[in-house]
């Protein structure tokens, strides 16, 4: 089961990440959460044809790279496996919308071109501002975050069950599928009955862990409350950082740099 | 302090599916001893170490644990006493880092800033894990884990320490360290092990599990002394006693 | 199949977020309320385990392809409802974040569809009843199976429903419907299958875990509560984006009115302006909010392109290259920002 094996690690590179130390990574988790959101609303606000103002964006994702210095193939390899899957649905809007909308000298562009296009920029836009949020904050902060927010703490401490185990469950199921593989010759023995079985007592095990889990909180004193200590601090630089990546947003969804910019190099050369 | 001794009587134990783990068991620890329970599979010293800090409730006998008797009523008392280690480190360190791990403990007694800190870094410095305090668990080798599983209870300076299988599969660099470390304890230490020769650095008295009933009950030497004993219930003698001149080993 | 960022609306993305947090609040007080303190634990490993089962394949008979488990019904059975909700949501949130599967603002959407749905609609309102109290195993396997199709026909049908309103994909509601659902036929009854079999299984070994989640009473009037929350979620969101549309109602008819009568231009079907219609409404901010960039020639709003094209088109030359030279000026400060950072973290040596 190499796929699994692989995704694996690529899941831990990812989880790492977010144990660098750069200024971005000692942020509050709620100015790095907010920022996205607002980028990503900022992103997805523009009109279905809208392409150039969308490309000033990238400066976002860009940026935080290169101030929390990740590693930018790998998060643009990441980025380029999802992408298909928008165009999926995209990919039939040239078909359906035929009318030429923009001549670029000889070349004329329709529509559906266009609304195709924005939906791969808004793919490549949304889905880099998640990775790097991941990259720069971790998933335990990203949840806290969450949780100072407003979201319910049963649904947070159970989401940071899921995470601990996560690796745990992933490779038990990796060394019960690997077993599974090498008992089985081509297709034979891969069907739907023994991966029913497989899961279900995957599913035993998990159930036993948990309870054994459990067993170990009431060792250690727990009582049904989850008691977790706040460790940030919401301060002036996360207000600046908040605000300025706000106010850029929204500049830059009033304004299109992009057509200004194109605007006075032509008439420079014109 | 005289009081933390840990005394059970009669202890029987019936599963809900008909199952008898423990028939008749009696012993009494006393105050820093350390004891290890050691008993082929299925003999029953799991479900007897569950009994120690009440997650599992007798079906008939007594427990008593320090001046308290186990009931309902003492539980937080007793589990704050008793600190249970268990045998996967995975099931133990269910926090999302190592601080969290060590700090959910005292948080649930109450501690809060800088008492919490200090309570949570000199567990793991007692340990020698203080460098893996941001650490997530996962990322931790089996020794790590394990020296920060016993963190965790730390924390909560119990008096009594309770190991399962601490030394279970780590590798003997690891499980050497371990062992220096459990040695430097002086509470009340009960282990259970498959790992003898642990039981035979630590342990001056041994109780043999059988069927789930105490078989013997003695100084750890001469129990693995007894070959007739040991190949009754199953086990054999550790390795540093085989085939020593001077023990009148045969093999 | 997940609804991705880059198809989604404002409006819609808002409204399911608000309709999924909304029913994660619920389920976290309902979840809290019933004082078993070991569900929290269980759900979260559960959800581990849902994570675990997704990476493992099974091979589908005769077809060369190959599955894997989708796990909603599954989990409704073993937790009910709302603790199944949650777990759905969380692994969802998890994917999301770091295989950025759909995207973060669909996350709404999909908790929505995957979640809601088998929890919420097929597991207590189908599943149960059909099952009754003591289910023979045909029964119990033809149930399971028939709910799992149901709950991949109703996701699926959201999914068309939330990319067909959020206009940014221009694939006709019917095609796509067409596209979606019979496939979705087949994976649901894949699934029936598989989850079917995984729950006999369990119910072998350890039957004693199927029970918990069938005794939890679900009282029908606590989704009926769910329900009429919703249905005044939804009005009160439609109502502040359509408020929000309708604020310059001129500008709206304005640009429809340019849609319509274009008349170098062919006219369009039907289906283009309903949709169009659909994209001025849902717009959080429609561009003809902005009279500014109005000036500038965008080719967001149709109509204004419409308009310009024959005069100037030496325009959209301009945003190409003022486009390339912003990528390029973007890419650079990564690129110096990066450099810094690593004379930084070198430069001591």
């Amino acid at each position: 089961m190499a796929s699994i094996d692989a995704a694996l690690l690529d899941f831990q590179r990812l989880d790492r990440l977010a144990a660098g130390s750069s200024a971005l990574h000692r942020l509050d988790p709620r100015a790095k959460v907010l920022v996205v959101l607002v980028f990503l609303v900022s992103v997805i606000s523009f009109g279905r044809y809208q392409l150039s103002a969308l490309l000033p964006f990238f400066v976002f994702p860009a940026v935080l790279i290169g101030c929390a210095d990740l590693p930018a193939g790998y998060l643009a390899r990441k980025v380029a496996l999802v992408c298909p899957f928008a165009l999926v649905v995209g990919i039939f809007n040239p078909l359906v919308d035929t009318e030429i909308m923009v001549h670029l000298g000889p070349v004329a562009i329709s529509g559906g071109w266009l609304s195709c296009a924005s939906i791969l920029v808004r793919a490549l836009l949304t889905v880099s501002a998640a990775l790097i949020l991941v990259a720069t904050t971790g998933f335990p902060a990203i949840c806290r975050a969450l949780e100072q927010l407003g979201m319910p703490k049963v649904f947070a401490v159970q989401l940071l069950f899921l995470y601990r185990y996560l690796f745990v469950l992933a490779e038990e199921g990796g060394r019960a599928a690997r077993a599974r593989e090498l008992r089985s010759f081509g297709n034979k023995g891969q069907g739907m009955a023994s991966y029913s079985s497989l899961i279900g007592s995957l599913l035993l095990k998990t159930w036993q862990r948990a309870e054994r889990i459990h067993m170990a909180m009431l060792a250690r004193g727990f009582t049904g409350a989850f008691q977790v200590r706040q460790h940030y601090r919401f301060g002036r630089p996360e207000f600046l950082y908040l605000c300025s990546w706000s106010a850029l947003f929204v500049l830059l969804r009033l304004f299109n740099p992009a057509e200004l910019f194109g605007a006075f190099l032509t008439g420079l050369f014109s | 302090m005289s009081h933390h001794i840990v005394a059970v009587k009669n202890l029987r134990h019936v599963y809900p599916d008909g199952t008898t783990a423990l028939r008749d068991v009696s012993f009494r620890i006393h105050h820093g001893e350390s004891v290890a329970i050691i008993g082929a599979n299925g003999a029953g010293k799991s479900t007897l170490l569950l009994h120690l800090n009440g997650y599992l409730v007798p079906t008939s006998g007594e427990i008593q644990i320090g001046d308290f008797p186990l009931t309902k009523g003492t539980l937080p008392q007793i589990r704050r006493t008793v600190g249970m280690v268990f045998q996967e480190p995975d099931d133990q360190l269910f926090m999302p880092t190592v601080y969290d791990d060590v700090a959910f403990g005292p948080l649930n007694l109450g501690l809060t800033g800088d008492d919490l800190d200090r309570c949570v870094i000199e567990a793991l410095e007692r340990v020698g894990a203080r460098h893996l305090v941001e650490k997530a668990p996962y990322h931790l080798s089996g020794g790590e884990k394990r020296r920060v599983a016993i963190a965790t209870v730390l924390s909560m300076s119990p008096d009594i320490l309770v190991l399962d299988e601490p030394t279970n599969g780590l590798d003997p660099y690891s499980r050497r360290q371990l062992i220096a470390l459990l040695k430097e304890f002086r509470h009340t230490r009960i282990f259970t092990s498959h790992d003898l020769d642990m039981v035979l650095d630590l342990c001056e008295r041994t109780i043999v599990l059988k069927d789930g009933e105490v078989r013997a009950d003695g100084p750890t030497l001469e129990i693995f002394q007894d070959e007739e004993l040991l190949e009754e219930c199953r086990l054999e003698k550790p390795l540093s006693l085989q085939g020593c001149p001077v023990c009148g080993g045969r093999r | 199949m997940h609804m991705a960022d880059a198809l989604l609306s404002p409006a819609v993305g808002g409204t399911m977020w608000a309709a999924s947090a909304g029913t994660i609040a619920y389920c976290s007080a309902k979840v809290k309320r019933d004082l078993d303190d070991r569900k929290v634990p269980l759900m979260g490993v559960l959800g581990a385990f849902l994570f675990a089962a997704q990476m493992i394949n099974f091979s589908i008979p005769g077809t060369g392809s190959s599955g894997h488990l989708g796990g909603g019904l599954l989990l409704a059975i073993l937790l009910g409802p709302h603790a199944a909700f949650l777990t759905i949501a969380s692994v969802l949130l998890v994917q999301a974040l770091f295989f950025a599967d759909g995207g973060l603002l669909a996350l709404g959407c999909n908790i929505f569809n995957m979640g809601f749905f088998p929890a919420f609609v097929v597991y207590p309102l189908v599943y149960r009843n059909l099952m009754g109290t003591r289910p023979s195993r045909s029964r119990e396997t033809w149930v399971t199976v028939f709910c799992a199709m149901i709950g991949l026909q109703l996701g699926p049908l959201a999914v068309v429903l939330e990319t067909v309103a959020s206009g940014i994909a221009e694939l006709p509601f019917e095609t796509f419907l067409l596209l979606m659902l019979p496939i979705h036929l087949a994976i649901g009854l894949v699934e029936g299958v598989v989850t079917s079999a995984i729950v006999s299984f369990v119910r072998k070994a350890r039957p004693e875990l199927l029970e918990p989640a069938a005794a939890a009473s679900f009282a029908t009037w606590s989704l009926r509560r769910v329900l009429v929350g919703f249905l005044l979620l939804a009005v009160a969101t439609g109502g502040v984006v359509s408020a929000f549309a309708s604020k310059d109602p001129d500008g709206l008819e304005w640009a429809i009115a340019r849609i319509t009568g274009g008349s170098e231009l062919q006219p369009r079907g039907p289906l283009h302006q309903t949709l169009a219609r659909l994209q001025g409404k849902v717009v959080l901010f429609p561009d003809y909010d902005f009279p500014k960039s109005a000036s500038k020639t965008e080719p967001a709003a149709p109509a204004k392109v419409e308009h310009s094209l024959p005069v100037h088109s030496g325009t959209s030359l301009a945003g190409m290259v003022g486009s390339l030279v912003v990528l390029l000026l973007v890419v650079l400060s990564g690129l110096i920002l990066k450099k810094r950072n690593l004379r930084k973290v070198y430069g001591i040596h």
